[in-house]
């Protein structure tokens, strides 16, 4: 009962800020985002289930299953559960909601309520998507939290909003609906070997290779075809090059707690659908065509970094970052090896919190200098020490300095790598990946000396002071929690292992293809 | 179970309960109106109205969970020797029918102020959903083409009630004059089948041509095909659809949004009946015409043609208008796949569930642009740009209507249209399951354009929301919360659906 709880409870808190005047609306919601919050962390700590919740002899924990419609010869039930790899996800969208509401109280100044309340549904659909384990279910989450993004994006965005937004909505539509079709594709081929649409008995259905020929179409052609389906579809929403374009323009316009949940947690989205559809549904096919998974992670991990090198405007940079970023998990993932795909998920953690974290120092600056450009500011360390403080630790963080997340998510992701038998020439792939870390600490350094160091220059008519306490505060927790993952990896890691280690084999003998 | 029309409970004719009382009202209206024909207090009459539609959706909800004419309650109630029959899907359209009025009556209180012959208004309204409920229930040729004009002769002088309005007035001849070329189309239908087989109940119909007395295939053919026509006028569709964009426009809003919804799923409920019950594909195919290829052409038709004009329209009741004749091509998939389902009555009963909550999600848009032209804003998408800062909660239910017309998880329109791919695949109509698929696709474009004029836009100051409708916003406020209730409660709706689709075969 505690998942529909956390559903229920952050559905009404946005009924309720969203009813409530705009003045108050920004500290009704931060405090109403609270009870999700400790909720999450309740539910973490008593969290007591095992193994991976679409694979046989998993126990997930706060499990309900009850038969929501009957749809001909298929039962569509209410399912959701959490196994190690949707708790951290949890904890993360609950964490950086709360901090993304308080970093939007100074920039965002109209129609608050409406905004927060807005924020709150998203919050209730993506924990619903973390949790769901019935693909209607799922589906249902997964396209609910397209809507506020799209109108939080196109309503309080930056100059060319309604571009951005359309973009958005039209490229992650147009990737639900291919992936849509690849899964029923699967479905239909599967015909009477599954009487529920259930995650984890349509994947164990495919594991055990009851699957059958569909419209002349033999399974492991089918098999394919799904693959690459859904693996579009996914990509897009990861993003992986060539589908990231729609990032750089939703990022820019977005305004900068916008920003840091669509870094921080939707795209997770992606890569969590990827690790439970594509490497544990079709784990055959992702091991038969690990080079070519391979070769998209690489490229995203050194074009995303090239691209972040070549931009003027920070928050161009965070967001570019993230392409290079997301490539590691893809990397991760496709090694099937237990620190590749430990790695990965820990990476996805560790991503959220960082990049939100470096989209909110961005914001911070943003929010006293109303300017994003490089070549317009140096020295801000001189004014705003806390802020520009921070902004190197994160950095930091992002290069992979020792005992912070990012170290522990990208060493496990290279060493996971390194050993895979799955891709072919893993160190070649691997060495050419840890090139990426290179450019990383490259453009950040750039951007940080020319920003925060030398002498104070900016051209404004008024004086920069220091950052309000409220816009330094989220900083604060989520570099906390940065450092604290970076030191104790294991307050994750361990049930993330747990969750990865029956999928390290699976697709080992040859299912089908 | 005992059935609740059995004799020591209810006697067989209140099985007709709820086409009985739309029918009361109207005529409770009429007196009303001849005790003080001058009132123009909407008040009165739009609260009769609306009680008579509560109490007919009330007592066909009651039936249907208590199973009258379903086989589990001995089965459909035929009356007048047989010339009416009271099922499963005739209360499931009943139901559809009335809770559309019902909606259209509470919002026509506001939208009609200050308008004279309010009763007529109503009268009329609630005489066009008795001859819908009728025809739901009709089971001859000639009962159906009674309460067919029944339904239709008020829906033209409705949607021309606001006479000096040049559109409304233009709008009222158009759909006079095609429909009045329909209905006689659809009457020389029968008389043609009648002359082949001797017969116009639907059943006797079917046992015929299942002997073979049938005079001449030929006759017989003709005469389904113009049925096919006569049918495709009422539901909008490819070919006869061209009187829809124009008085839906034309028609006031409320109107436009009754028409769209109940009139369209009165002939579907028609259709259904007439074609699996008195030409049944087992019989008909090798006699006469196999229909469902007609059927397969015109709903791929349809809806093609629909979402694409939809998608070039700069008004937003004109798109909604093309949007509706896109769903009319969705609903008739359930009718096209019959032929080759696997299980007919999930096919059919995936169509009588995408009506259901098709007559909430588009009375509901419909009656958002009414709410629209109430406060005087201008009839185009660049003039709802930035609605939501004035009225974000109906804007919010406008959000749910479109996405959910568009397929979107967000109401039941996500349910209905994936029942019918799930009927289009199982029957292996692959051309209509993708016809099904590019068009939601598309359609998510124009939907999401009002979305965007709404939320997005900035408001240019054209208009000024003062008031606050209290009859329309709970209207549309209603038909929001109802939209998206069918997302979480589809259960209950796809078992009954089902179930009375099953009754047919």
């Amino acid at each position: 009962m505690l998942v529909e709880l956390l559903i229920v409870t952050a559905l009404l808190s946005s009924v309720l800020v969203m009813l409530a005047p705009d003045e108050y609306a920004g500290q009704f919601a931060a405090a109403l985002s609270l009870v999700p919050v400790a909720a999450s962390l309740w539910m973490y700590s008593v969290f007591d289930g095992s193994g991976n919740a679409l694979l046989a002899g998993s126990q997930p924990a706060f499990e309900t299953v009850a038969e929501w419609i009957t749809l001909g010869a298929y039962t569509i039930n209410w399912h959701v559960g959490l196994d190690g790899v949707s708790m951290p996800l949890i904890v993360l969208t609950t964490v950086l909601t709360t901090l993304a509401i308080i970093s939007a109280w100074t920039p965002i100044d109209e129609r608050q309520s409406q905004f927060y309340g807005l924020v709150l549904f998203m919050e209730a659909a993506l924990i619903g998507v973390f949790a769901a384990l019935d693909f209607f279910l799922w589906f249902v989450f997964w396209e609910a939290v397209l809507v506020p993004m799209y109108l939080l994006i196109g309503v309080w965005g930056g100059p060319r909003r309604k571009y951005a937004a359309i973009k958005f909505f039209v490229y992650t539509n147009v990737a639900s609906l291919v992936m849509f079709v690849g899964f029923f594709a699967l479905v239909f081929g599967l015909g009477d070997s599954i009487s529920s649409l259930g995650l984890p008995a349509i994947a164990q259905a495919l594991n055990a290779g009851e699957l059958g020929s569909l419209a002349g179409i033999d399974p492991p052609m089918l098999k394919l075809l799904a693959f690459i389906a859904m693996f579009g579809g996914f990509a897009v929403k990861v993003p992986v090059v060539p589908f990231h374009t729609w990032l750089p323009d939703a990022h820019v316009e977005a305004p900068t707690p916008v920003s840091v949940l669509l870094a921080g947690v939707l795209l997770k989205m992606g890569t969590y659908a990827l690790l439970r559809f594509n490497f544990t549904m079709l784990a055959d096919v992702a091991r038969a065509n690990a080079e070519i998974i391979a070769i998209f992670a690489v490229v995203s991990i050194i074009y995303g970094a090239l691209l972040a090198l070549a931009q003027q405007d920070l928050k161009r940079i965070v967001a570019y970052s993230s392409i290079s970023s997301m490539g590691y998990v893809i990397l991760g993932l496709v090694a099937f090896t237990p620190h590749g795909l430990g790695g990965a998920t820990f990476q996805m953690i560790s991503h959220g919190l960082i990049s939100g974290l470096m989209f909110m120092a961005v914001g911070v600056i943003y929010n006293e200098t109303h300017t994003r450009m490089i070549g317009d500011m140096s020295g801000m360390a001189d004014r705003m020490p806390v802020t520009a403080g921070v902004f190197v630790a994160a950095a930091f963080g992002y290069m992979g300095l020792p005992l912070m997340s990012g170290f522990a998510a990208e060493v496990l992701v290279f060493l996971g790598s390194f050993q895979s038998e799955v891709i072919q020439a893993a160190p070649l792939f691997t060495s050419i990946a840890m090139f990426g870390i290179v450019i990383v600490a490259g453009y950040l350094l750039r951007a940080m000396q020319k920003t925060l160091f030398g002498p104070f220059r900016l051209e404004t008519d008024y004086e920069i002071g220091r950052a309000p306490f409220q816009d330094i505060a989220p900083l604060i927790v989520l570099l906390l929690l940065v450092i604290a993952l970076g030191v104790a990896p294991d307050l994750f890691y361990k049930m993330i292992q747990d969750s990865i280690a029956p999928m390290v084999e699976l697709g080992e003998l040859g299912g089908g293809a | 179970m005992i059935p609740l029309q059995s004799a020591d409970v209810l006697p067989q004719w209140t099985a007709l309960a709820p086409a009985l009382a739309l029918a009361t009202t109207a005529l409770v209206l009429f007196v009303i109106d001849s005790i003080d024909p001058d009132s123009m207090d909407s008040g009165l009459l739009a609260g009769v109205s609306t009680i008579g539609a509560l109490a007919s959706a009330g007592i066909s909800g009651w039936f249907l969970v208590a199973g009258t004419g379903m086989s589990r309650t001995g089965g459909a109630i035929e009356l007048f020797g047989g010339q009416l029959v009271v099922d499963g899907m005739a209360l499931f359209f009943m139901f559809v029918f009335a809770s559309v009025l019902a909606l259209v009556t509470v919002a026509s209180y506001d939208y009609l102020e200050g308008q004279p012959h309010q009763a007529e208004y109503y009268s009329l309204m609630l005489l066009a959903t008795t001859g819908m409920a009728l025809m739901a229930s009709a089971n001859s040729l000639a009962t159906a083409f009674v309460s067919l004009e029944l339904a239709s002769l008020p829906s033209f002088a409705l949607v021309a009630f606001l006479k000096n309005n040049r559109g409304s007035v233009e709008a009222g001849l158009k759909y006079f004059l095609i429909g009045a070329l329909s209905s006689s189309v659809f009457v020389y239908g029968i008389s043609l089948v009648y002359a082949a087989t001797g017969r116009l109940q639907l059943a006797a119909i079917a046992d015929v041509i299942a002997s073979g007395e049938a005079l001449d295939p030929g006759v017989l053919g003709v005469g389904i095909l113009m049925i096919v026509g006569g049918v495709a006028y009422k539901t909008a569709s490819v070919p006869f659809h061209f009187w829809a964009p124009e008085a839906y426009e034309g028609a006031p809003a409320p109107v436009s949004g009754f028409l769209s919804s109940a009139s369209k799923a009165a002939g579907f409920v028609l259709a259904f009946r007439i074609f699996t019950v008195a030409f049944p594909l087992d019989v008909i195919t090798g006699v006469a015409v196999d229909w469902g290829v007609a059927f397969t052409a015109l709903a791929v038709l349809t809806m093609t043609l629909g979402n694409f004009a939809a998608a070039t329209q700069d008004t937003v009741k004109r798109m909604l208008a093309y949007s509706s004749i896109g769903h009319a091509g969705y609903a008739l998939i359930g009718l096209a796949v019959l032929s080759g389902a696997a299980d007919q009555s999930f096919a059919l009963g995936a169509s009588m569930m995408h009506l259901l909550v098709y007559g909430f999600m588009n009375t509901g848009a419909f009656l958002f642009v009414a709410l629209a032209e109430y406060w005087g804003v201008g009839r185009t998408f660049e003039d709802y740009n930035g609605l939501a800062t004035q009225a974000p909660i109906a804007c919010t239910a406008m959000t749910v209507f479109l996405f959910s017309l568009a397929g979107l998880p967000i109401g039941g329109g996500f349910w209905s249209k994936y029942f019918l791919l799930v009927a289009a695949t199982g029957a292996s109509a692959w051309l209509l399951a993708a016809a099904l698929i590019v068009n939601s696709a598309l359609s998510l474009f124009y939907y999401s354009r009002v979305v965007k004029a709404m939320w997005i836009e900035e408001p240019d100051g054209s208009f000024e929301v003062s008031s606050y409708p209290t009859g329309l916003y709970a209207a549309v406020i209603t038909a929001g919360v109802m939209t998206f209730l069918l997302l979480v409660g589809f259960g209950p709706v796809s078992a009954t659906a089902t179930d009375a689709a099953a009754m047919l075969f």
